[in-house]
């Protein structure tokens, strides 16, 4: 900023020698630009320290609301686990069924405040300093076979192609582990389309120049033009997903976007309507 | 009977954990606060400690801190029962001698009796 305002002063100086001869009327000129823009910093600095505090305020509200909420979660997680699991005292099935409601709901409110808590964590930035090599394929195959259960419950038939020798990212591994996690996810729960064709997922990992590229397709839903430009907002869900998949936070891409941002990546998707969706992401190999 | 000293600020969850423990059979004591959990253990001496580290007080860290120091409390078991999940924290609990570190909301009930199980020698 002060660069910038000795150069503005020295320019309004330069011009003001070539076209006014009264010296007094360019010094007046000069200092009352000095002046003005002393003003026009002051306020810009305030403003970014406001905007800075109130960013903080903001992360260190929500974290302690999340961590609040937590504990009392917990408490009623455990305890339905703990009448479900009939050690209490017997419970009919139609007691069983009304238990495994409130578990079910309790489980949404815990993931939901879960997805907050990384919003927060990833805005502020704190989480992105421990920098490592990292394996994608072995992030991936490991998060692949965690997902086995899903996969086969859903129809879903997985395909891995991944390049020979595929060389280490130096990134921060439990971020792009949220990141994976999240693409995998939505891949297979979008993946079962309409119409019953069986479910298919693509993931490629492949080496482009300096950087890895890691995609993942599927032949589900797809997202619907109007909607695509508001696919890594936060909170948005697309019409035709809120159709199949009633329950989620619209938190997913949100997160997994600003997380590659963060690590200095990019991240993109093509998608058509009833056929599927592509997502990628980009990132530096150092 | 099998005593575990719970250390918990929360009433919600020290109840319905309190009960459930004591359901499996253990004898449950329950503090509210870092200060009565340290006081507790050096009088009780269970044969476990689920300790929080959020604790009016006095800090979960800090009460770890005291109980491996003191002679008669440092070899009773101590496992973090927590919802603090950074990183750090975790290596800071397993370097102050803590047995393991355990994120309540991601841990099921189950998973959790497993690990009182396991530091109890019971299986």
């Amino acid at each position: 900023m002060g660069i910038v305002m000795i150069g503005v002063i020295s320019a309004v100086y330069g011009i003001g020698l070539h076209y006014l001869n009264d010296p007094q009327a360019i010094a007046l000129i000069v200092l009352f630009l000095t002046a003005a823009l002393f003003i026009i910093t002051f306020v810009i600095t305030q403003s970014f320290e406001k905007t800075a505090e109130a960013n903080r305020l903001k992360s260190e509200f929500v974290s302690i609301v999340t961590h609040q909420l937590r504990s009392p979660l917990t408490s009623l997680s455990w305890a339905i686990e703990a009448l479900i699991s009939g050690e209490l005292g017997k419970v009919d099935e139609k007691q069983l069924e009304y238990l495994k409601i409130l578990k079910e709901n309790n489980d949404r409110m815990g993931e939901l405040v879960q997805d907050l808590i990384t919003v927060t964590k990833v805005e502020d930035g704190s989480q992105f300093k421990n920098k490592e090599l990292v394996s994608l394929e072995t992030l991936a195959k490991n998060l692949v076979f965690k997902f086995q259960p899903f996969l086969q419950a859903s129809n879903i038939e997985l395909k891995m192609k991944i390049d020979d020798n595929l060389p280490q990212v130096l990134t921060v591994a439990n971020q792009i582990k949220i990141v994976l996690e999240n693409l995998i996810d939505n891949a297979i729960h979008y993946a079962k389309s309409k119409d019953g064709r069986k479910g298919l997922i693509e993931i490629l990992l492949h080496k482009k120049e300096k950087n890895i590229q890691f995609e993942i397709k599927d032949n589900g839903l797809g997202i619907p033009k109007e909607d695509q430009k508001f696919i890594f907002q936060k909170f948005f869900r697309s019409q035709n997903v809120r159709e199949t998949q009633p329950y989620g936070s619209g938190l997913g891409l949100f997160i997994t976007k600003s997380i590659i941002t963060k690590l200095g990546g990019k991240i993109g998707f093509k998608s058509e309507e009833g056929k599927g969706t592509t997502f990628w992401f980009i990132l530096s190999i150092k | 009977m099998k005593k575990i000293l719970f250390v918990e600020d929360e009433t919600a969850l020290q109840k319905a954990f309190g009960t459930i423990l004591k359901d499996k059979g253990y004898e449950v004591i329950s503090a509210f606060d870092g200060e009565t959990g340290l006081k507790l253990a050096k009088e009780e001496k269970p044969n476990l400690i689920l300790l929080d580290l959020i604790l009016p007080k006095a800090h979960g860290f800090e009460v770890l801190k005291k109980l491996k120091e003191e002679k008669e409390t440092q070899q009773i078991p101590v496992i973090i029962l927590t919802n603090l999940e950074d990183m750090e924290n975790v290596g800071k609990a397993l370097e102050l001698g803590a047995m393991s570190y355990l994120i309540k909301a991601k841990y099921s009930l189950e998973e959790v009796l497993e690990k009182i199980k396991k530091a109890l020698g019971e299986i």
